[in-house]
């Protein structure tokens, strides 16, 4: 076999057409390399130039959105993320993110993760309706009551971590590290009165009981969430719920604003509106 | 049916138990020539001789501290199978024969086991005369 | 659950056993299952068997001759050692899992430091204590018996 110019990789890839093939297939593709190219250049590159049908889901190309989760050279990774010097390898082998059906070459079906993620109630819920609705002020949260949950804020629903954990592999009953994660951001957020609806789904089947830690969810993840730790500190929450001890903090108070406060006088006018 | 909620703080809690029981126990059986317990070796030799296992199953401590290993092992240890076997995505019907089979089998084999140390500790005491 | 169109993708039992570039918490996950399952096996057996001890020094001396083999002494040994790993590593869970040792929410820096960096430390202690114990009982097995 010839060496392969220092200038260029070799992007092997699962490409699948459900319209023409029964299963998906490999194809390889040599690209132009340059320094600093991300897996996700290289593809742009092959759709460009070699293979205009791949098909793949991308759109901030730095990291923020979560489209383009796949796995790359065996690791479920973000394509915009992954520096191709950083894979130590002139071949780049990019293959669907596992666990999720696949729809077309690089494109997974996300939407049971996505159900899952909505079964568990991932926004703020209270008893006041009315305040949260037409709302009169802040809500007190400390710095102290913020830092509990900022960390899982930071998700980007790329499914990663779902791809990694072994559980997921095999069980398709449980939640998975985004959706757990998740739960356990709005449980462990102050100003959230939902632990009790979100517990009737954790106490079963769909709970954080059947992740083992093996941590690969953490090891994964794009944005340093930490998927493993927020289910883990859950599983305290939950124990301590069945013992009776969980202390159920009444939601953060709303502050109200001083009977006398008036705004500043120099604050301009809102200019017209335009449509 | 009990929710994993619960049956996991007992499967945690039944950990805890086994791991100071079967820690004593297998301190027992395979440390002996280590770690000299000559309490619970009593007659000296193999642990599993004959004079030993009557030495051990006349208490009524070792009694109880087998019965509770035996139902925190089973729980702890089925639990942890019935686990394994539903990570594999088994169909309904399927999920509930194996909570059955596997609740039913674990309690035969208390009762067997509980009637096993019971009736070794009246066998012991008898043999040893009081 | 909802179940969508597209090709099957789940990885399965591979994705216990692989799947992908692991650490070493993923390594002593799938251990900790094995051994569990071993020690599980072996218990049920074993409940059967010393339970001929209510029946008397006969029945209890044929049963414990039945199991004394070679191959019998290497399986208990094996049992001594899949009980050493999974007790020791299952104190390192139960640590975990209630919430210890994964250390607090911290707000992400790359590059990230994750629980599984907290809790590293103590995984190496509990590997230590298994290989004490694995020791011990070597010694006890095959040295000085």
């Amino acid at each position: 076999m010839s060496a392969q110019p220092t200038n260029e990789v070799t992007y092997r890839i699962r490409r699948f057409d459900p319209n023409r093939e029964p299963a998906p297939h490999w194809e390889e593709y040599r690209v132009p390399y340059a320094p600093g190219m991300t897996v996700l250049d290289g593809l742009w590159k092959i759709k460009e130039t070699l293979s205009p049908t791949l098909a793949w889901r991308s759109s901030c190309r730095m990291g923020v959105c979560g489209s383009c989760g796949m796995l790359i050279n065996g690791r479920p990774r973000l394509a915009c993320n992954t520096q191709i010097s950083e894979l130590a390898s002139t071949s780049v082998v990019v293959a669907p993110l596992p666990n999720f059906a696949i729809v077309r070459d690089l494109v997974p079906e996300l939407s049971p993760m996505f159900a899952t993620h909505q079964d568990l109630k991932p926004y703020v819920i209270r008893a006041d309706e009315a305040e949260r609705e037409a709302p009169t002020g802040e809500f007190f949260q400390s710095a102290h009551e913020l830092e509990q949950y900022l960390q899982f804020t930071y998700c980007i629903k790329c499914g990663c971590c779902m791809a990694a954990c072994p559980t997921f592999a095999t069980d398709a009953r449980y939640s998975g590290p985004m959706p757990l994660a998740q739960a356990h951001r709005y449980n462990t957020d102050s100003r959230d009165g939902g632990f009790a609806e979100r517990r009737e789904v954790l106490a079963g089947e769909a709970g954080p009981w059947r992740c083992h830690y093996a941590g690969e969810c953490s090891r994964v993840c794009p944005k340093g969430v930490d998927p493993a730790k927020a289910i883990q500190l859950m599983k305290r929450e939950l124990v301590l719920d069945y013992l009776r001890l969980h202390k159920s903090k009444c939601p953060a108070k709303v502050a109200a604003k001083a009977a006398d406060a008036k705004r500043r006088d120099n604050i301009p006018d809102a200019p017209p509106r335009t449509v | 049916m009990m929710r994993d909620q619960k049956l996991w703080t007992w499967h945690l809690a039944a950990g805890v138990v086994i791991l100071f029981l079967l820690g004593l126990h297998m301190t027992v059986m395979h440390l002996d020539s280590v770690v000299h317990f000559a309490g619970l070796n009593p007659a000296g030799g193999h642990p599993i001789d004959w004079s030993n296992v009557v030495a051990r199953a006349k208490g009524a401590g070792m009694t109880v501290s087998y019965v509770l290993l035996l139902g925190a092992a089973l729980f702890h240890g089925l639990y942890g199978l019935r686990n394994i076997l539903f990570e594999l995505n088994p169909a309904r019907w399927l999920r509930g024969a194996v909570s059955v089979v596997l609740l039913l089998g674990g309690l035969a084999l208390f009762a067997y086991g509980t009637w096993a140390a019971v009736a070794s500790f009246n066998l012991a005491k008898l043999a040893s005369g009081r | 659950m909802l179940e969508t169109k597209g090709h099957p993708n789940r990885l399965g039992l591979w994705g216990w056993l692989g799947g992908g570039r692991w650490g070493v918490e993923r390594y002593l996950y799938t251990l900790h299952r094995v051994t569990g399952l071993g020690l599980l096996a072996y218990f049920l057996l074993h409940i059967v068997v010393t339970s001929s001890r209510a029946l008397g020094q006969g029945p209890w001396q044929s049963a414990m001759a039945s199991v004394s083999g070679p191959l019998f002494k290497l399986g208990e040994y094996l049992v001594f050692l899949a009980f050493a790993f999974h007790a020791v590593n299952g104190i390192r869970l139960g640590l975990i899992e209630l919430g210890f040792a994964v250390g607090p929410p911290i707000e992400p820096v790359y590059p990230y430091r994750t629980s599984l960096d907290t809790q590293r430390p103590l995984a190496i202690a509990a590997l230590l204590v298994a290989a004490v114990l694995v020791v011990m009982g070597t010694l006890n097995f095959w040295v000085l018996e």
